[in-house]
Parts: C-alpha cells; structure tokens; sequence
C-alpha cells in the first residue's frame, strides 16, 4: 500500500497552492477558488487518516462530507455578495473593489 | 508491486494509442475537399450570433446558488435513506426533521419568488 | 444509539433554532412596514431560550455520543450570549428603520449566529466546534453586508467573507491533522490520545487551530480585517459582532486547549503570551490615530481581544488556570456589556450616509445631553479600566491572575498598554465636554433602555462583582 505520507504530502501542497492563491490573487473569485482548495486538501488529509486509522470509526468519512457541504453553504453565501458587488461596482477585482484600506 | 503499475503504464499507453491511431486514420484515408461550410466552427443547432463572451443573466446565478445548497445538502439523506430499516423511529424522525429544514428553505426561496425566471 | 433525552442537554438551542427556522416562514408573512413585529418575536425567541438557559443552571450531562456537553461553562456562555443577543435586537429595531434597511431576515440571521455561539460553548467534539464556527460566522456575513446597496457595507461583507472562510480553512487543517495524531475528534478522546500520538502533527495542528480563531478574535497579527468590517458594517451588526463573535471564540479556544490540549501547555504558553502582548500594544497605538468612532472601537477591540487572550496565557498550570480562566470569563462579561452601551451611544448619533461618525460630531454632547455624555464617560471609564466601572474589575481579577501564575512581564504590559488607552478613551470625553457643538442625537425607546441598561450594569456590577466572579469561577471548576 502506498505509504500514508505521500497522501499528507498531496494534501499539504494542495493546501499551499490554496493559500498561495489566496495571498496573490486580486479576482475575488479566484480567491474562493483558492479558499476551496484548502477545504478540499483537508478533505484529502481526513480520508487518508480515515483509511490509514481505525477504519470501523468512519468520523473521518462525517468529517469529509460535513466539510464539504458546509463549504458549499458558504460558497454560496460568498458567491451571492460578489454578484452583489459586481451588479453594483461593475468589478471583481478586490483591488478595486477597496474603497477602505485593506 | 511493480505488476501493479505495469498495469497502470499499459493502460497509459493502449488509452493514448487508441484515439491518436482513430485520429489518424481517419487523415489517412478521408478525400480532402474543403468549402467555407465546412471550415466553420460546429456547433449544434443554430448558427452563434454576436460574441460568446456574452454575460449571463443574474437571475441564472441565484437559481445556481439555490440549486447548490440544496444538491450538496441531500449528500446526508443517502446514508440514512440506505440504512433506514435498521436505524429505528428516531433516526426517522431526525431524517424528517432535516427534511423539513430544507422545505422550509425552499418554501422560503419560493415565497420570496427566487424559482420564477422574471 | 441516541435518544431524545440528547435533545434535554441542547434543548435551549433546539428551541432557538426552531424559533428562528419558523420566524423565517413567519417573516413572510408580515407586511414590509411592519418589521418591527419580527423583532419583538425574536426577542421573544431569546428571552425564552435564556429561561431554559438558566433552568439548566447546576446541570451537568452530555448527548450525541459526547458531541455535546452541558456544564457550568456552557451554561454562563450562552446567559452571556443570549443578553448580547437581545442587547442586540434592541440596538437595532430603531436603527435599521431608520437607516431604511429594515429587513425580517436581520433578527433570523441573528438568531441563527446566535444558535452557532451556543453550539460553540457547547462542544465537545472538533467536528462540532468547526460546525459551530461556519454557523455563527455565515449569518453575521450577511449582517455584515446589510446595508447593502452601500458600498461599504457590501465590502465589509465581502472582505469579512474572504478572510472568515479563509481562517475557516486553518481551523479545519488544524483539526484534521489533530485528528491524524490522535485518531479522534473527541475532546475527552484527545486528551487519553496525546501520550501516544505523534507531538509534531499534534503541535502543527493546535498551531493552525489557533490561528484560525485567533482571525475569529481579532488577535493581532490576524487582525487586519477588523477596522474595514467594524467601520463599514450597520452599527448594530458591528456591536452584536464585537461582543458575540469574541464570546464565542473565546469560549472555543478555551474548550480546545483548556480540555484537550493541557499538555502542549509548556509550549503554547510562549506563543499565547507573545499573542497577548502583541495584540495589547498594537490595538492601542493604532487606536491613538483614529478618528471616526467605529474604526476607534474596532481597534479597542482589538485591544480587548489582547486582555482576554491573558487569560489563557497559564492554561497549562494546574494551580492557576481556573482562577485564570474564570477572571477571563469575568472580563468578557464585562467587554460585552461596555461594549454594547458605548455602540448605543455611537447609534444614537450616527446619521443616515454615515454621517456623524467623526470623534468631532461628539463635541458639546456634554452640555446638550448630558445623560447621554454620562453614560458614554461610563463606557470609556470601563474600557480604560477606570472606576467606578465593570472595566476596572475585570482588568483588576485578570491582572491578578496572570501575576499568580508568573507572568509579571504580560501584566506589566497590560497596564502600561492600559494607560496607552486612557489616551484615546479619554479624548472622547474631552470631545464631548470640552469642545463646542451642536450635535443631534436620535432617542429610541429600546436604544435608550439599552444604553441606559449597560450603563448601570457597568457601574452597579463593578460595586458588587463578588457574586457575578464567584458565578464564574463555578462555572470553570468542572473543566478541567
């Protein structure tokens, strides 16, 4: 079996390609996108502990989906304030979208 | 262990073999006779009018929105929905509850008239 | 298996969440101009939710397979939180009318963030506190962006989103690799885990968690979001978020790394202490240069978030953490309720188009009206740490606290960064009494019982405060 390592390591540069996303990006959307790819290299990290632990204890399955759907919820919650901004600012981009300092 | 990825290498290669032999017989041996109908893109049904790059109305986005929340959250009905014979009334009532959480949700989005495309 | 004497351990929370889910339907019902009907029936929802919170006093048991625990601690929080939660429908019933962004769906997100702070001081599973964490923290996005189609108000929403889902994602990587150490989400289960489970994923795990939360607290350096929100969102959502969100992640720090984690206690109290500290001295130096009143709370509360932090500081040390943590308790009690009265006064004068916000709009208030003056001196007092103010009693058990357990250098810090305060604080109260002015102020029935309400409990508690600590200090004694 494929030693549970390299699972954390995908997960790990999964979570950094997110977080690099995030900090670099200016497109609010992108930075959903690389918010969503965190939650989802956590996704990776608890399925792997859950197959590499006691797999008759499953909270690492739960675990997943309520990740998952959560996110959902909060994407959509995200999504609906970006249209909101757009239909009023014409703009996505989080630079232009600052009338405060950040 | 290596049989497993020699495996996995075989597939590889048959999968890009396929499609690249298809594609290139197909070069082979179809006669070359072009017209302007035929260079034009394919697309089925009518002809593209104006730009692609068109934007979407906001009503699409907010059905969208509507559609996400509910599709993800039917993700903890199918475990309970498979094992509902062994879980016993309560966790029957808990799947009721739960499903009247999300009618509320959509009787609310409805009232609010989300569901029509105005 | 489960059954439905789960639900008596949670019942409050069932019954609020349920109020809110029919109040959702309900709201449909009520006609555009009567908003204010929806108010008094959340209000409602919350006093009744705060009966069953104080029936459960004394209580002790847990539910859903230990995903939830009742004990002193959850039953102080949500008293706690359920009073900002209706100090928070009263600040806003006269002011979202008047800003003209009266919408039912306020007091139902609001009693749903309110239901996500009370999971939180509930949990007892990680599961459970990330769950809690997106449930308090999506409402108060919204709230954040009610104003919309203001600008600032849809930004605030935004940026507050951006930076909430992303300290999000700490907190769940955190959990996932605590998980990945310990087999286990469990809070109990942790702590049996920890003698065999690998120090190194642990450590990074309980690093990451507090990092998210430390975006959830607003501890600096993870506070940059906190001016731009605080200043664009509707007051009214800005205090109820101050007071609540604070409770609720202090509440979660304490349950993780109080129950679980007191064995990285020897590590984590350095970083804990550097946090404090930082969180002090930069909350108020910034706080020195403002000069709109929002963005002058904002960083007190920032400040704030240093004070409490000090309380945990010695979670690790058996001998001093309960008295640590109930004087941490104490203190935010004591945020909250100033906290609540000073942005009453900033809604009574604050205008439509974000007028009257400017610390030069509080000039002459002093002479014109003076009760409310009073009241705002009151306020400033308790932040500094003056009497005779609930301020000076908080800072006074914490300070005290934080010396018993040997960290003479961090109170040090927390007075001279105290008197660094008194700066700024007292500014205002110059404004308001020494300066001429002709400012105008809004009176609202509910505004002024708000205001009026912290004041004396500022001042009235601080007199008698032995009773509301000696409720504290129960409250963390079965914790540990």
């Amino acid at each position: 079996m494929i030693p549970i390592s390299w699972y954390l390591t995908l997960s790990a540069a999964l979570f950094s390609i997110g977080l690099f996303g995030v900090l670099t990006r200016r497109n609010a959307i992108a930075i959903l996108l690389g918010i969503e790819l965190m939650l989802n290299a956590v996704n990776v990290n608890l399925a792997a502990f859950w197959r590499y632990g006691d797999v008759n204890q499953i909270t690492g399955q739960i675990f997943a989906i309520i990740v998952f759907a959560v996110a959902a919820a909060e994407v959509a919650v995200g999504l609906a304030l970006v249209i909101s901004v757009y239909r009023k600012k014409n703009t996505v981009i989080a630079e232009e979208i600052d009338l405060m300092k950040w | 262990m290596n049989n497993e990825w020699l495996f996995v290498a075989f597939f590889i290669v048959i999968g890009a073999l396929v499609p690249i032999a298809a594609i290139s017989v197909a070069w082979l041996v179809s006669p070359k006779k072009s017209n302007p109908i035929k260079q034009s893109t394919y697309e089925c049904g009518i002809e593209t009018v104006g730009e692609s790059w068109v934007q979407f109305k906001a009503q699409y986005y907010i059905f969208a929105l509507v559609f996400l929340v509910f599709d993800v959250e039917t993700v903890f009905l199918f475990p309970w929905a498979v094992k509902i014979g062994q879980l016993g009334l309560f966790a029957v009532v808990e799947g009721i509850i739960f499903i009247g959480i999300l009618i509320a949700g959509l009787v609310y989005t409805w009232r609010k008239g989300m569901l029509e495309w105005s | 298996m489960m059954s439905f004497s789960d639900f008596t351990t949670i019942l409050p929370l069932v019954v609020l969440t349920a109020w809110a889910c029919v109040l959702l339907l309900v709201d449909l019902l009520i006609p555009r101009n009567r908003k204010g009907i929806t108010a008094l029936f959340s209000a409602l929802g919350l006093a009744l939710t705060l009966g069953l919170t104080i029936a459960q006093l004394g209580r002790q048991g847990s539910g859903f397979n230990d995903m939830v625990v009742l004990d002193g601690f959850s039953v102080f929080v949500n008293a706690l939180l359920l009073v900002s939660g209706l100090l928070g429908v009263a600040l806003a019933y006269g002011y979202v009318k008047r800003m003209g962004l009266e919408r039912g769906e306020y007091y139902t997100l609001l009693l749903f963030s309110v239901a996500g702070m009370m999971l939180m001081a509930q949990a007892a599973d990680l599961i459970v506190v990330f769950l809690a964490l997106e449930l308090l923290s999506i409402p108060l996005y919204i709230l954040a962006a009610f104003a919309r189609p203001k600008v600032e108000s849809e930004e605030a929403g935004l940026k507050y989103f951006l930076l909430g889902a992303f300290s999000a994602g700490f907190v769940v990587y955190g959990i996932a690799l605590v998980y990945g150490a310990t087999g286990t989400t469990a809070l109990s289960g942790i702590v049996a885990a920890i003698p065999s489970s690998s120090t190194l994923m642990l450590t990074i795990g309980a690093a990451l968690i507090l990092v998210g939360l430390g975006f959830k607290i607003a501890a600096v350096p993870f506070h940059m979001w906190t001016p731009d929100v605080y200043q664009g969102a509707p007051s009214a959502v800005t205090a109820f978020m101050a007071a609540g969100a604070k409770v609720a992640g202090f509440s979660a720090l304490l349950r993780i790394f109080a129950t679980a984690f007191p064995s990285l206690g020897s590590s984590m109290s350095d970083v804990l202490w550097a946090l404090a500290a930082l969180t002090m001295i930069v909350g108020n130096l910034i706080a020195i240069s403002q000069s709109d009143i929002k963005r002058l709370l904002a960083y007190s509360s920032i400040a704030h978030a240093g004070y409490i932090l000090m309380a945990f500081v010695p979670f690790g040390n058996p001998d001093v953490r309960a008295v640590s943590v109930a004087a941490g308790l104490f203190y935010l009690v004591s945020y909250a309720i100033t906290n609540f009265g000073a942005w009453g006064v900033v809604i009574a004068l604050e205008k439509a188009e974000g007028r009257g916000l400017a610390l030069d709009d509080y000039a002459g208030l002093g002479r014109k009206y003076p009760a409310l003056a009073a009241a705002m001196t009151i306020f400033m007092l308790s932040l500094i740490g003056l009497p005779p103010t609930l301020g000076l009693v908080g800072k006074f058990y914490l300070f005290r606290a934080v010396i018993a357990g040997g960290y003479v250098g961090l109170a040090v810090i927390g007075v001279l960064t105290s008197l660094i305060s008194a700066y700024y604080y007292l500014r205002v109260v110059v404004i308001m009494y020494m300066r001429e002015g002709e400012p105008t102020t809004t009176s609202e029935p509910y505004l002024n019982m708000t205001t009026a309400f912290a004041a004396l409990v500022t001042v009235i508690v601080s007199l008698v405060p032995a009773p509301l600590f000696a409720w504290a200090s129960s409250a963390v004694l079965k914790l540990f």
